[in-house]
């Protein structure tokens, strides 16, 4: 058993927000998913205020090493999520991590304060990897735009913890890391996606994701995100999930090594859907303080 | 591909279907046990002796067990869905047209060697409402799934598969009694597929149509059979990266958003 940010956690390994979705897991393989669940948390796709329908197809584009996705963040929106998915995901055998994503520093507020005050959230991710729509500063890439959306939600979260997800695509994730260390956050989390495009093969000058350019993901970035915790690792105290391109056990455990409390698993999952599982058994029998998989079936994390 | 899926309703809601059948959590570890050429296409039999019988219609995700991803940072990367096209005891037959690398490597994989399953996936085909005739209409490598169907519904099912030549057409062997069409008119009628069914359809319209191919073809098929006022289910294809509704990137415009084929299709109504 391990700790983060207060919660109890059977191993080190969780999934990236927006690359498991554990109750359409649930219909393609049963209650197996939920009996054998491969990650100590759960962490969700992105929630915002209103639905979104996500962006038009094609959404994938394979790489050599990875993938750049342009999905757009489909979700039912707050009601819809508290309504529908929230009834299910609080049935999953480990804590569940809601991840919010509001346009301004209100919307943000209004998630955060809907979600902390629900007993099935044992924390809350920000995706901060947007604009804000009133100063046209994407959130998590200016340290003083993230420190004044971390004042204005902070207040709403009194007893739940806030992990910020930060983005690769600035000048300086440790500056922003440090940034959400002295506004009030509990943890970061990284890396997200790198931005990336690619041409359509057919179309001259035309890209081929409906969404134009995506976020590149997969082993392809596994060496970026490593530097990246190392560097965050040297600027700040704060508990560290870090994520990108994690495919074996060795890759959690170097990423450990560079500073990671909590390793995040995303695109290997696409491929094997019991990757987290494996993963932490890998690393659990290479080093010490990673627990196996196995292990939570001994204990009982939520009640 | 649009006009087609944009009217799917009814079972394309995402509502759980009590009757899927469930894939067994995991990859599973098998191997090749033959493989056959038909003119451009291969026939690919993989082992499965622990897993279920899938619906027909249902899909699985292929990976070779070497040279995929990892180690060679190289493409393939991800796995591939591939329709089951039969399925015997202990045996699954997938339909590969080699046409990039995921394809290349499945198809040059030969008896004995290592491939990972994960599956049955997704919903299958629903039997013909009441008293209705089944026609089922496949374009190229999109008659997979209306064979294990075709089986399935025995010889009341009607089979029109479309070609681009004769060296394609080969692969109508792979179904009983099917007419066939050819775009340059080297095997059966010179001519789309949709000709046949519209002609079809024309003599009795008291029929039910099962489609897979290309999105041109089931973008006609859809509008020959609102056109008819005939029931269809579509079996569709998209660019997958998971298979079980974690990558959201299988999506295809719905009457009320978009639904990922993987999860809420491959097979949709019309």
């Amino acid at each position: 058993m391990i700790g983060f940010c207060g919660i109890p956690l059977a191993h080190r390994i969780v999934n990236g927000s927006g690359t498991f979705d554990a109750i359409a897991a649930r219909r393609a393989f049963g209650d197996a998913i939920y009996e054998r669940f491969p990650f100590a948390a759960f962490v969700s796709k992105t929630v915002t205020l209103e639905p979104r329908k996500g962006n038009p197809p094609p959404r994938l584009w394979e790489l050599p090493g990875g993938l750049i996705n342009s999905i757009g963040l489909p979700n039912k929106g707050l009601e819809g999520y508290l309504r529908e998915d929230l009834p299910q995901l609080a049935e999953l055998p480990v804590p569940l991590i809601v991840n919010v994503m509001g346009s301004t520093r209100d919307d943000v507020a209004r998630l955060v304060a809907a979600f902390a005050e629900r007993e099935e959230v044992a924390a809350i991710e920000l995706n901060v990897s947007c604009p804000n729509v009133k100063t046209g500063l994407i959130m998590g890439a200016d340290p003083r735009e993230l420190a004044a959306l971390l004042d204005r939600v902070r207040p709403h979260a009194a007893a739940t913890p806030l992990i910020v997800k930060l983005t690769p695509n600035c000048a300086s994730p440790a500056e922003i890391a440090a940034a959400a260390e002295q506004h009030g956050a509990d943890a970061v989390s990284l890396v997200n996606t790198l931005r990336g495009m690619a041409m359509h093969p057919d179309r001259p000058g035309e890209p081929w994701l409906g969404g134009g350019t995506g976020g590149v993901s997969g082993p392809a970035i596994r060496a970026i995100a490593l530097a990246q915790v190392r560097e965050v690792r040297e600027r700040v105290r704060l508990p560290i999930v870090g994520m990108g391109g994690v495919q074996s056990g060795r890759h959690a455990i170097d990423l450990r090594r560079a500073g990671a409390d909590l390793v995040g698993v995303g695109t290997e999952s696409f491929r094997d859907p019991l990757a987290g599982q494996r993963i932490a058994d890998e690393a659990s029998r290479a080093e010490e303080g990673f627990p196996a998989n196995a292990a939570r079936a001994a204990v009982v994390v939520r009640d | 591909m649009t006009q087609a899926v944009e009217a799917a309703g009814g079972r394309c809601t995402p509502t759980d279907d009590p009757t899927r059948t469930v894939a067994p959590l995991g990859r599973r570890p098998t191997s090749v046990v033959d493989r056959r050429r038909y003119g451009a296409y291969t026939v690919v039999t993989a082992a499965d002796p622990h897993g279920p019988t899938p619906d027909p219609g249902q899909f699985y995700m292929l990976t070779a067990a070497e040279r995929w991803g990892g180690g060679e940072d190289e493409r393939p990367f991800l796995p591939r869905a591939f329709s089951v096209m039969r399925a015997r005891a202990g045996e699954l037959d997938f339909l590969l047209e080699d046409v990039g690398p995921g394809t290349n490597r499945l198809a040059e994989l030969e008896p004995g060697d290592g491939l990972l399953l994960l599956g049955p996936l997704g919903r299958g085909f629903a039997r013909p409402r009441q008293g209705l005739r089944p026609i089922l209409i496949g374009g190229g490598v999109g008659i997979a799934p209306l064979a294990i169907w075709g089986d399935a519904l025995g010889a009341s099912a009607l089979t029109l598969l479309g070609f681009r030549d004769a060296a394609h057409a080969e692969g109508a062997a792979l179904m009983p009694a099917a007419r066939i069409a050819t775009d340059d008119g080297s095997c059966g009628h010179r001519g789309l597929v949709t000709d046949l069914l519209r002609a079809e359809l024309g003599c009795d319209p008291r029929a039910e149509v099962y489609a897979c191919g290309p999105p041109p073809m089931l973008d006609a098929v859809a509008a020959i059979c609102r056109e008819a006022g005939v029931p269809g289910q579509l079996a569709m294809e998209a660019g997958m990266a998971c298979g079980y509704g974690a990558c959201f990137g299988c999506v295809v415009p719905a009457r009320d958003g978009y639904i990922r084929l993987c999860v809420d299709g491959p097979v949709v109504d019309l």
